[in-house]
């Protein structure tokens, strides 16, 4: 598994931000994080990059326990952040340069990765232009071939694409999935934009703390009788349904 | 690798019809194994082009220290004012003060000297203290715009990154140090050996950690950006004044007795008397030990205070180090 996550609980003080969460990613895998604003997809996201250190349940990577392979754990994992996280200040080749470096990774292998990476995401003839200077979308593409540069096995995006119009949600969304499917990357997309999410994608929708589902799109829908995800998502985290429920 | 990006996708995701979900399989087979080769936790790990052992670290290090580099030089202004203060202080105070303090024969001086000699070391420690201080600022402003995450992904021990994170802004306040002694050789009359000038680098250098140190301990502490203000008046001036950076300790107990001893508890004191020597060519041992072990102190302290949930711009939980 590329992911194992047993059990995993977190409090902020008394209240429970996750409890008792468990879940598998397979390599190779698209798996959407759908879950309303407080669902708990930030603090899972927090765990999963030691951020946050786990209070209950464990979390493995590859195998490798997070709290006992730190490091190991982290050099599999890239991430994107929901909020932007460049330096505004510096160019786009600098920022991946700083995080190149940061990785342990050598200057030559850095500089041909990000030449790589940024002619993947159309961004080649940006190399040395401030980050400043980027509109958001692109700015998100220098997030997405930063969080590539070390050649992480597993993706983790965090509302990657809030704030970003239509089109280039679209594409970034189109382009990850391609990197899934084409380099067998692994991918947790967290999203609470329902049409980011495929029919045939594994959905984990998360509401107040706890797994309410984990089946692909289209499975919930049968599951919830209901036609579409945007209804199966209302359903299940309708707080009148949730009474009714045992 | 050939995945590129599209200007526009062939479909919008999630509007398509419901269908039976594709298989979990992935289509190029499982090359992404579920467990992990002993070639990906020793030595080299193939395909990744990460170093492990020294040399990570030593990348890791040069990485920082570009960071913070390329800050300074974008930050002229930073670097203009840091060296305006003390020149101030240098051709404006001391000159209106020469004459009203004398300053008698005290180690490491040989014969009287003018009040600008006197306190030329303590106002290079004033530009460390101001950029110990900066960068206790820097880590706070990091966290609020979210950089410190970036920091936080590295798969390097987060003690060593924060030592990273030390030294890089220590050797920065060096260039500033040597800019302002230049300065000062030229406007006043300041005129250490020559050989001072060297063996006053590591003096300035564990300064700018122990300082650098002191501020990466406030930055844990420190809330939001506008809380600095108080940095300023609790930290800055009375770490500063209450020293012998501006007056010599016989003058303070001649004032004061209890003033001498606030002084003496002041790690920066010991901090200006190490630096004052070494620009003299003689090691303070009593100032090298109290530096370098409050150096110890206020580093395992950030260290240990460090929470990266809240150094990641989160709220009150405490962290793993």
């Amino acid at each position: 598994m590329a992911i194992v996550v047993e059990k995993l609980g977190f409090n902020y003080g008394s209240r429970a931000a996750l409890s008792d969460l468990s879940f598998e990613l397979l390599p190779g895998s698209f798996n959407a994080l759908l879950g309303p604003n407080g669902a708990g997809k930030s603090t899972l996201f927090g765990l999963l990059t030691r951020l946050l250190a786990p209070q209950q349940g464990d979390i493995r990577l590859f195998g490798l326990p997070i709290r006992q392979h730190a490091g190991a754990v982290m050099r599999r994992l890239g991430v994107v952040f929901q909020q932007g996280t460049l330096d505004l200040d510096l160019s786009v080749a600098q920022n991946l340069a700083y995080h190149g470096a940061l990785q342990g990774l050598r200057r030559q292998d850095v500089q041909t990765r990000m030449r790589a990476e940024l002619e993947r995401l159309d961004l080649g003839d940006r190399l040395h232009e401030r980050v400043r200077n980027l509109n958001g979308g692109h700015r998100r593409r220098v997030e997405i071939a930063r969080a590539l540069l070390h050649r992480p096995s597993v993706l983790l995006l965090d509302e990657a694409t809030v704030g970003l119009d239509t089109q280039t949600r679209a594409a970034l969304n189109d382009y990850v999935r391609r990197l899934c499917h084409e380099d067998g990357l692994t991918v947790l997309w967290a999203t609470h934009l329902i049409e980011e999410i495929d029919t045939d994608d594994r959905v984990l929708l998360l509401h107040q703390g706890k797994l309410r589902a984990d089946n692909s799109a289209a499975d919930l829908c049968r599951r919830t009788h209901t036609i579409s995800l945007t209804q199966a998502f209302a359903q299940l985290t309708d707080p009148q349904q949730q009474e009714s429920q045992p | 690798m050939n995945t590129r990006i599209s200007a526009a996708p062939a479909a919008v995701p999630g509007t398509g019809p419901v269908t039976e979900p594709a298989s979990r399989e992935h289509p190029n087979g499982d090359h992404r194994q579920d467990q992990p080769s002993d070639s990906r936790l020793v030595g080299t790990d193939v395909g990744t082009g990460f170093t492990a052992g020294l040399p990570a670290y030593g990348h890791c290090f040069v990485g920082i220290l570009m960071r913070e580099y390329l800050r300074f030089v974008q930050q002229r202004s930073r670097f203009l004012s840091s060296l305006v203060r003390p020149l101030l202080w240098l051709v404006v105070f001391a000159s209106g003060f020469r004459a009203a303090l004398g300053v008698a024969i005290i180690p490491p001086y040989e014969t009287y000297i003018t009040y600008e000699t006197y306190i030329a070391p303590g106002l290079c420690c004033m530009i460390l203290l101001f950029n110990g201080m900066q960068s206790s600022l820097s880590m706070v402003y990091d966290r609020e715009m979210g950089s410190m995450r970036v920091l936080l992904m590295s798969p390097l021990p987060r003690s060593w990154l924060l030592l990273c994170k030390l030294m890089a802004i220590g050797l920065i306040s060096l260039t500033q140090v040597y800019a302002f002694l230049a300065l000062a050789w030229l406007s006043v009359d300041f005129d250490p050996p020559l050989l001072g000038y060297i063996t006053a680098l590591p003096a300035l250098f564990l300064t700018a950690l122990l300082l650098g140190a002191i501020g990466l301990f406030l930055s844990t502490h420190i809330r939001q950006l506008e809380n600095f203000a108080g940095v300023m008046n609790f930290v800055i001036f009375p770490m500063f004044f209450i020293s012998s950076a501006l007056y010599p300790l016989w003058k303070m107990r001649e004032a004061s007795e209890w003033l001498y001893w606030l002084c003496l508890a002041n790690p920066f004191t010991h901090a200006v008397e190490l630096v004052r020597h070494a620009l003299y060519g003689q090691l303070n041992l009593l100032a090298l030990a109290i530096t370098a072990g409050a150096t110890l102190v206020f580093a395992l302290l950030a260290i240990l205070g460090f929470n990266p949930e809240r150094a990641a711009g989160g709220g009150k939980v405490k962290g793993e180090r």
